[in-house]
């Protein structure tokens, strides 16, 4: 594959956590939840309040893998107006202020296809965008974006599951990039939690069939679950809990309260405090 | 018109869907990785369900037993003389067991569902047809059941809410999107991805990711062959037209699938237009949509510039559906299937036609299409044959009709 060289920021930040002898925090936030500006705020400053790398979803109206957390910040999001270029307008301001945190775009697929593969590879490597998780895209259709992705230059990172077996995980890893995303329990975002003991045999079991970091997500609510999974995977994703302070904080419009911001960042950081003592 | 070009360019229609799940650059499997191994595992049970004479042995005895097939072909005489035009056949799919064609593949699906050892089923429905057929074959073969219905439709159905509860199946009211058929489907995905050991989804329609659209065809296609079989009895000869009312799509392809290599047979597949296409309120995806992901598969869709779904509208909950089966989707950009819509006020008119001149009290689903029959037959020549399917039967819809009419029940 004549695949053009990405971005470098996502085995840059892994390799950096390994020196650091700890494991990476991974949030995860819908662009334009609760509306545009605000949501700015809040991702500018993720990084100091402890995000090594940053989700962004990309709105949609038919979450189908999502549970209702992030189902309720996508319609947020899209009643505030969010579209795929605005999303990108965001990452490129992030940008314009940190050049090392990477950012992964996550979503589903329509709102891709919509805009256009081509054209959306291309803003999106050009806006600072480094890797690509889209939910409903299996290896079965890796044509459609996977490979063109990494021939962009973006990273294509993909979910692996407790139904993915031995025997199905080569076909998972092939052209997964950047890293796994180990989804922790059979089910939606943000609904129930996996046992520790349950992940650490999972991560292992990955670990045996690529040397991709691992993060792992998918029910992780507190600073000390997030502790102990970065300590058994390389990072640990947390969305619909940081998602939910949102929803806890805006009014039946969806109007932010003038703390939104910092409540946001303040749960951030609670949840980072265990990773770096 | 270009229509008889495009025919010549390939051998057959009646091939698809490739081993991906394709029809032409629509279908495929457009699922969460939770999903694939288990969707792959349907694929594979179904493959060995059709290599296996003593599965379909076992679903035609069903199905002559229990919905009770063959059913009828129709001679609809008094709207044959009232539009002046075509004769009108009427495939009467209304009058299976539970009131419409969806027990075709409910009882299908179920079996395999056994085959597989499965010991829960869900499934999603809009008018309540496809909940009532899947909540029968599970009462038939003792499974439990839920079925997802969105709160607008568990409103404008409750007849058929009710059936579903007698049946012993639990209904789960949808609140998220607008409460219809596509936030049903939404919620019983979000089900199936938590529940995958034990489950089997029965989903309704031609729609979904592979294997679902072909095997949900193939489940319906005793329709079509059916008709041919009658249609030969009756008149010597294929029809000249087949008619059937699309949502989703399922009784239409059931019907033309089994003609789709017969040239001489014109098929019209009619979309809910709901108040009119102009008005952006229908739920016609191939005449108003554009091509998209969504459920599983890559078909037309209503969506936004952003490639967000847009709301349906339509007074026929079964149609009620912002997108429609990849197969159809293919049939359209192929030409080989004319894709045409009725409003809700002809589709309200129609009801009552039938209701009156055949003693007939149709579904609202199939009035779309009968709509459309209203349209053509008059200028047709008295010897072209119409067959339309009449899918399923209206007394669901009567509350639904008479507050349209302004009428108190």
């Amino acid at each position: 594959m004549t695949a053009a060289t990405d971005s470098g920021r996502i085995e840059k930040r892994f390799a950096a956590l390994k020196a650091a002898g700890r494991g990476g925090f991974v949030t995860f936030l819908t662009a334009g939840d609760p509306d545009h500006e605000t949501f700015e705020k809040i991702l500018l400053g993720l990084p100091d309040a402890g995000a090594d790398l940053i989700e962004i979803g990309m709105p949609f109206s038919d979450p189908m893998a999502d549970g209702p957390a992030i189902q309720a910040s996508s319609l947020r999001a899209l009643k505030a107006g969010a579209n795929m270029g605005r999303t990108l307008e965001l990452v490129r301001s992030f940008r314009a202020h940190d050049g090392d945190t990477p950012i992964i775009l996550m979503g589903y697929y329509n709102p891709i296809y919509s805009y256009g593969v081509d054209a959306f590879l291309k803003d999106a490597r050009e806006a600072g965008v480094d890797g690509l998780i889209v939910v409903d895209l299996p290896p079965e259709e890796d044509a459609e974006l996977c490979v063109p992705a990494l021939q962009a230059g973006l990273n294509f990172i993909r979910l692996a599951t407790p139904t993915t077996d031995d025997e199905r995980l080569p076909t998972v890893l092939k052209n997964t990039s950047g890293f796994v995303y180990y989804v922790s329990v059979l089910g939606i975002t943000g609904t129930k939690s996996a046992a520790e003991v349950e992940i650490r045999d999972a991560v292992e079991r990955l670990q045996r069939h690529t040397a991709l970091p691992v993060a792992v997500g998918f029910g992780i609510r507190t600073a000390e679950t997030v502790r102990e999974i970065a300590s058994t995977a390389d990072a640990a994703v947390v969305g619909s809990a940081i998602v939910d302070r949102i929803a806890a904080d805006v009014d039946e419009n969806g109007r932010p309260s003038a703390k939104l911001v910092e409540t946001v960042h303040k749960y951030v950081r609670e949840l980072a405090s265990g990773l770096r003592s | 018109m270009g229509r008889g070009v495009t025919m010549k360019q390939v051998n057959t229609f009646r091939e698809g869907p490739n081993e991906n799940g394709h029809f032409g650059m629509f279908g495929g499997r457009f699922v969460a990785e939770t999903l694939m191994p288990l969707i792959l595992a349907v694929e594979q049970a179904y493959d060995a369900a059709q290599n296996d004479p003593s599965f379909q042995a076992e679903l035609d005895d069903y199905l002559k037993h229990y919905a009770g097939r063959p059913s009828p072909l129709y001679f609809a005489r008094r709207l044959t003389e009232h539009f002046g035009g075509a004769k009108v056949y009427f495939k009467r799919d209304e009058l299976n067991h539970t009131g419409s064609h969806k027990i075709n593949n409910t009882l299908g699906q179920i079996l395999l569902a056994r085959r597989m050892k499965k010991t829960r089923i869900i499934a999603e429905t809009g008018a309540g047809q496809h909940g009532v057929a899947t909540a029968t074959v599970c009462a038939l073969f003792d499974l439990p059941c839920v079925v997802y219905m969105g709160t607008t439709d568990i409103e404008r159905q409750q007849p058929n809410v009710f059936r579903m509860r007698l049946l012993g199946a639990e209904v789960v009211p949808v609140t998220s999107g607008t409460g219809t058929l596509k936030d049903a489907m939404n919620e019983a995905l979000r089900d199936w991805v938590a529940n995958v050991e034990s489950t089997f989804y029965i989903i309704g329609t031609a729609a979904g990711p592979h294997p679902y659209p072909a095997m949900v065809r193939n489940f319906q296609s005793v329709i079509g062959r059916e008709a041919r079989e009658q249609m030969m009895e009756a008149e010597g000869r294929l029809p000249d037209s087949l008619v059937a009312c699309i949502g989703g799509g399922s009784n239409a392809i059931g019907l033309f699938h089994p003609f789709l290599d017969d040239p001489s047979v014109r098929m019209y597949g009619v979309e809910a237009a709901g108040h009119g296409i102009e008005t952006g309120a229908h739920a016609a995806s191939l005449t108003g949509g554009r091509p998209g992901v969504l459920h599983g598969n890559r078909t037309y869709l209503l969506q936004n510039d952003d490639g967000q779904i847009l709301d349906a509208h339509s007074i026929s909950a079964g149609l009620d559906y912002p997108g429609i089966g990849p197969e159809h989707s293919w049939l359209h950009e192929s030409g080989r299937v004319d894709y045409v819509s009725a409003t809700d006020v002809e589709a309200l008119d129609a009801f009552q036609l039938c209701s009156r001149m055949e003693g007939i009290i149709p579904a609202l689903e199939p009035s779309h299409a009968l709509a459309y029959v209203s349209k053509i037959a008059p200028d047709l020549p008295k010897d072209h044959i119409i067959c339309m399917n009449m899918c399923g039967r209206g007394d669901k819809d009567i509350f639904t009709v008479a507050e349209a009419l302004g009428t108190e029940i």
